[in-house]
């Protein structure tokens, strides 16, 4: 291991070699990577992360890769986590998300790295947020999250990132029904992709009525909250500077989605629903436009923080489980919570005496 | 945790024959390796540059179409430009046996030629690893 | 009635004798399959023929639905063309292998282009670096494509060109070389490959997007109709799909449906189908599971010619009849012990000789190590001849018709093809599925448990997993020189420095506008090919149109 100093200084000048390393033992919870993560921690807490998330097959990659490419022409320096799940029955992964941005490969303002979920995505998550702090301390000004799409993973995402993309796409039947499921409350941009295929009008309809739906009843706090805190605002906030160097922000700053005629609704605001075609690049620039006008309501409201300290909070809690069940297993070796579950076996106290004693355990140690 | 093997697999050139690339890419895959995949038409910088972002341990690369006495050091001369020494690097293809000895001084460590059995390459790659464990 | 009771009596005493027999000595293996993994039984019989009916389903030589062949006298009338698949180096150098393949007896020629010609690149640009006149001849304009037929009649020979996304490019640059030669258009014959899909799928060397790409295939379709009639306006293949790794049933498939999906095109493109069918070719594989391969191929032509009839609604009997070329397969050669490579290509030549192919190309024995000497062509050559004079193959059509093993594998490729077919029409069509990845994680599956097997021993590869020997490296391989790369950049300058090039600029202008419009490209490709504009700069012009494809890889 180099001398803890100057990796922090190579990672810090950008160096890809240092963040690739460090991102390595990010991966495979190397206690030697805590020094290096305490030292960039002050560093951290400037770029704005992005998680995009949907079904697979939903075209995520070529997505980000767009992105990727109109955040360049900002003059912002950009890195991808793109994320694929490893073979439960080998360990192995094939990590494919790459090849659709593969043209960035030689673009020293891109950083693209491809994680496995390594068979649990808990650990993933910490893995991923790690990873993320680690660009962000890197200079990068924007870091993607392309999450691999299924299940945790996509409510994972919102602990990390400060906007999140939902993207559906028609004709593969189940995604509305997973949005259903209640992975809508997690999306602040809504992005349908493939929208020059059929049911794609259909798709966007739907989720415009569940948006609505959602606001109306207040059951989504995520944006309610967020648009009635910028409703306030006066005048509306602006882009942040510097976001849009080469192309102009909308008149209005933030755009206010408001439902088309063919709601039931006028007037009433729900997050935007922006259609693409990622493929030939239709319309990912207002989803580029409509990602830095969230982030722009976030700091103008005060919102970013407010997100941020919940997500750290979550991730602390997180944390301080694991190092509780990891000090269990520990003591486990030592047989301590085979005797007093031999105890609740043989009812000499219950299972939740057995508990206080634990936790009076825990607290002393 | 166990330290995973990375490899990058990329089809360097213009050759589009990917059958033998993507053979590999789940071989390994199935040996437990986590595959970055670069997909055709690869050039050796892209080669190189993802290589040190992914941070992998190996760089496999398959040539069909009779490029690889081009291609291949020009892969370990980004490298050796980058004095990045620590990544084993190995190629396969149609690759006529005169042309290996270049291709092994110029510092391809492996050579694989058509019907090299994907256990082989696996075992190769596992017994070669220039970083530790 | 009776007769056939008895078959089944007879049938039932033979697998009670079998059993019996069994319960002493086991058979070699548990299971018994094709080449392509399909099981097989111990025994067809007329049980096997069901209710097929003769008259609908096997029929006659050149009759509907072409099960024993396209022509009605076939190789009785004449052999299949011989064409051996050769091109590399400079124009120069393959202008001399062409020159020598005809004096040896070759019926035609097949152009082998360089990759940076097939993917649209003049031989100075940066990707090109390494690759100029590997794996075929390197055409960068005009210039080069007169030096490649100079002293060939072009009237007198048919000419396959292996060129899928540029292929308007270089039938252009063919057509302007016939005409400095006094020959006119409608007097050519021969084919271009022109087969965009199964470049996604299988082969790697596209270009633009299928929207385009699609467009331009029909525009050759629409020009050749009028100006080139003789002219094999596409060679779909499933060669390469079963390169890939694909099964015997896949292989027909993924063909035909890439078939439907440029019939289709052209028909909403508002050709009458019977105008450009007739000009619709393919291009198949011959593996060495000769039975499975011979079925393949009739399977194949009954599946077309009900496609072409029930879903097209096609007449002319040219529309329905399945015309076709084929290669040996190229990744059944081994790089061991290479001389077996030899019996390999006989076995898989047979198979198309008996399948009724139209074109035949045969593997040289070296081809897993590098391209073939003028040695190993010459051997090649002469298996396909010993088959046409010797084998008694060509002496009768359709000769292992009636077989019943071969009748029962005809019908099953054909019900697991149209499964297939089926299954792709649900995802609306060829270019859909392709752009979901299914045809390649299909192909992809199907290669990864080839490999598997192999690896276990199931599948034996004599020399390669059995039957090794110690052997020494070959020698006297060919061997590209490097130089030519720099040979050709010099040419480029030269020709850059010399044409004219406010007209090249002019013919440029024009593709761009015909590009971006919705007018036939021929006319203006051609006009810049005779300017000497070079085909880099040709497709570039239409890359700033129509845009890159992106690899779709499901892995």
């Amino acid at each position: 291991m180099e001398e803890t100093a100057d990796f922090v200084a190579r990672v810090r000048a950008g160096d890809p070699r240092a963040t690739a390393r460090l991102i390595s033992m990010v991966e495979r919870e190397d206690e030697s990577r805590l020094v290096v993560l305490k030292a960039l921690h002050e560093y951290a807490g400037k770029a704005h992360v992005v998680g995009i998330t949907g079904p697979p097959g939903a075209g995520k990659s070529t997505l980000t890769d767009k992105i990727v490419g109109l955040l360049r022409e900002r003059g912002r320096r950009v890195a991808v986590l793109a994320v694929d799940p490893s073979s439960p029955f080998t360990g192995g992964a094939i990590l494919g998300d790459r090849i659709r941005m593969q043209r960035h490969a030689v673009d020293e303002g891109v950083y693209i790295r491809s994680l496995a979920t390594r068979g649990h995505l808990g650990g993933l998550s910490r893995a991923v947020s790690e990873a993320s702090r680690v660009l962000d301390a890197a200079g990068y000004d924007d870091v993607i999250i392309e999450t691999v799409g299924v299940g945790q993973s996509e409510v994972d995402i919102v602990r990390i990132a400060d906007t999140v993309v939902l993207v559906s796409v028609p004709g593969l039947g189940d995604d509305i029904q997973a949005i259903k499921a209640g992975v809508m409350e997690i999306g602040d941009v809504f992005c349908v992709n493939k929208a020059d295929h059929d049911g794609a009008e259909r798709v966007t309809r739907e989720i415009r009525a569940m948006l609505e739906t959602a606001v109306l009843n207040g059951a989504v706090t995520r944006f309610s909250d967020l648009y009635t805190a910028r409703a306030a605002l006066k005048p509306a906030p602006r882009p942040l500077e510097g976001d849009h160097t080469s192309v102009a922000a909308s008149d209005e700053g933030v755009s206010h989605h408001v439902t088309s005629q063919m709601s039931v609704h006028p007037g009433l605001e729900i997050p935007p629903v922006v259609s693409t075609v990622a493929e030939t690049g239709v319309g990912v620039e207002e989803l580029v436009q409509e990602i830095k006008a969230h982030e722009a309501t976030l700091v103008a409201t005060g919102f970013l923080r407010l997100r941020r300290e919940e997500n750290l909070s979550w991730e602390l809690g997180r944390a301080a489980a694991e190092r509780v069940l990891a000090k269990l297993e520990q003591d486990e070796r030592k047989g301590s919570l085979s005797e007093l579950a031999r105890s609740v076996l043989d009812k000499r106290i219950d299972f939740y005496d057995a508990l206080d004693t634990l936790e009076s355990a825990l607290v002393q140690a | 945790m166990e330290r995973k093997i990375r490899v990058l697999v990329a089809k360097p050139g213009l050759d589009g024959h990917d059958r033998g690339a993507k053979v590999i890419a789940r071989a390994l895959r199935d040996a437990g390796m986590e595959v970055v995949y670069t997909g055709l038409r690869q050039t050796p910088e892209q080669i190189v540059t993802a290589s040190i972002q992914e941070d992998v341990d190996v760089i496999a690369m398959s040539i069909l179409s009779g490029a690889h006495n081009h291609l291949f050091p020009r892969v370990m001369e980004l490298l050796r430009e980058k004095n990045i020494d620590d990544v084993l690097v190995i190629g396969g293809g149609v690759i006529p046996d005169d042309d290996i000895p270049g291709l092994k001084a110029a510092g391809i460590a492996g050579v694989f030629t058509p019907g090299s059995p994907t256990s082989e390459i696996v075992a190769f790659i596992k017994g070669n690893l220039k970083r530790g464990s | 009635m009776s007769e056939m009771d008895d078959l089944k009596a007879g049938m039932e005493a033979y697998e009670a004798g079998v059993d019996k027999a069994l319960s002493k000595f086991s058979e070699r293996k548990k299971e018994f399959t094709t080449g392509s993994k399909s099981p097989v039984k111990r025994l067809y019989t007329p049980l096997d023929d069901g209710n097929r009916q003769y008259t609908q389903e096997i029929g006659f030589p050149g009759e509907y639905p072409y099960t024993r062949g396209v022509q009605n006298t076939m190789y009785r009338g004449r052999f299949w063309t011989m064409r051996q698949y050769a091109g590399f180096s400079t124009a120069e150098e393959s202008n001399k292998r062409y020159k020598y393949l005809l004096a040896q007896g070759t019926t035609g020629l097949s152009v082998a282009f360089d990759l940076p010609t097939q993917i649209g690149y003049d031989s100075d640009h940066p990707l090109s670096q390494g690759e100029v006149g590997k794996v075929g001849v390197a055409i960068d304009s005009l210039a080069d494509m007169e030096i490649l037929f100079d002293g060939i009649p072009l009237d007198k020979v048919s000419t396959s060109m292996t060129i899928n996304a540029p292929a308007s490019v270089l039938l252009a640059m063919y057509i302007a070389v016939a005409e400095k030669q006094g020959v006119p258009a409608a007097k050519l014959e021969g084919t271009i490959q022109n087969d965009i899909l199964k470049e996604y799928v299988a082969r790697g060397t596209y270009i633009f997007p299928p929207e385009p790409s699609m467009r331009l295939i029909t525009d050759i379709f629409a020009y050749c109709s009028t100006d080139v009639p003789n002219w094999n306006t596409i060679s779909i293949s499933g060669y390469h799909i079963r390169e890939a790794g694909s099964t015997a049933s896949q292989e027909v498939a993924f063909t035909i449906a890439d078939g439907i999906a440029y019939v289709d095109a052209a028909v909403k493109a508002g050709l009458d189908v019977d105008a450009f069918a007739p000009r619709l070719s393919f291009f198949f594989n011959a593996h060495n599971d000769l039975f499975e391969e011979v079925a393949k191929f009739r399977a194949a032509r009954r599946v077309w010619a009900k496609v072409m009839k029930e879903r097209f609604g096609a007449k002319s009997p040219k529309s329905l009849s399945l015309r076709f070329h084929t290669q040996t397969g190229g990744s059944t050669l081994t790089a061991q012990q290479p001389d077996n490579n030899i019996v390999r290509v006989a076995i898989q030549a047979l198979a198309a000789v008996l399948g009724g192919t139209q074109s035949l190309h045969t593997n040289s024995r070296d081809e897993a190590l590098a391209l073939p000497t003028e040695d190993s062509v010459r051997i090649a050559l002469r298996t396909q001849q010993i088959i046409a004079y010797e084998s008694g193959a060509t002496e009768t059509i359709d000769p292992l018709a009636g077989s019943y093993y071969v009748e029962s594998l005809t019908d099953r490729i054909q019900n697991e093809a149209e499964a297939y077919i089926r299954t792709i029409d649900d995802m609306g069509g060829a270019v859909k599925a392709i752009e979901r990845g299914y045809v390649q994680q299909e192909i992809q599956d199907a290669a990864y448990a080839y490999q598997m097997d192999i690896e276990s021993g199931d599948r034996v590869v004599v020399g390669m997993n059995k039957f090794q020997i110690e052997e020494a490296p070959p020698k006297g391989l060919l061997r590209v020189d490097p130089i030519i790369g720099a040979q050709q950049t010099a040419k480029l300058h030269d020709l850059r420095a010399n044409r004219d090039n406010e007209r090249v600029q002019k013919t440029l202008a024009d593709v761009k506008i015909a590009a971006e419009g919705s007018g036939n490209l021929m006319p203006p490709i051609l006009e810049a090919v005779k300017a000497y504009a070079t085909l880099g700069e040709i497709c570039d012009v239409m890359r700033g149109v129509f845009g890159e494809y992106q690899q779709k890889v499901i892995l």
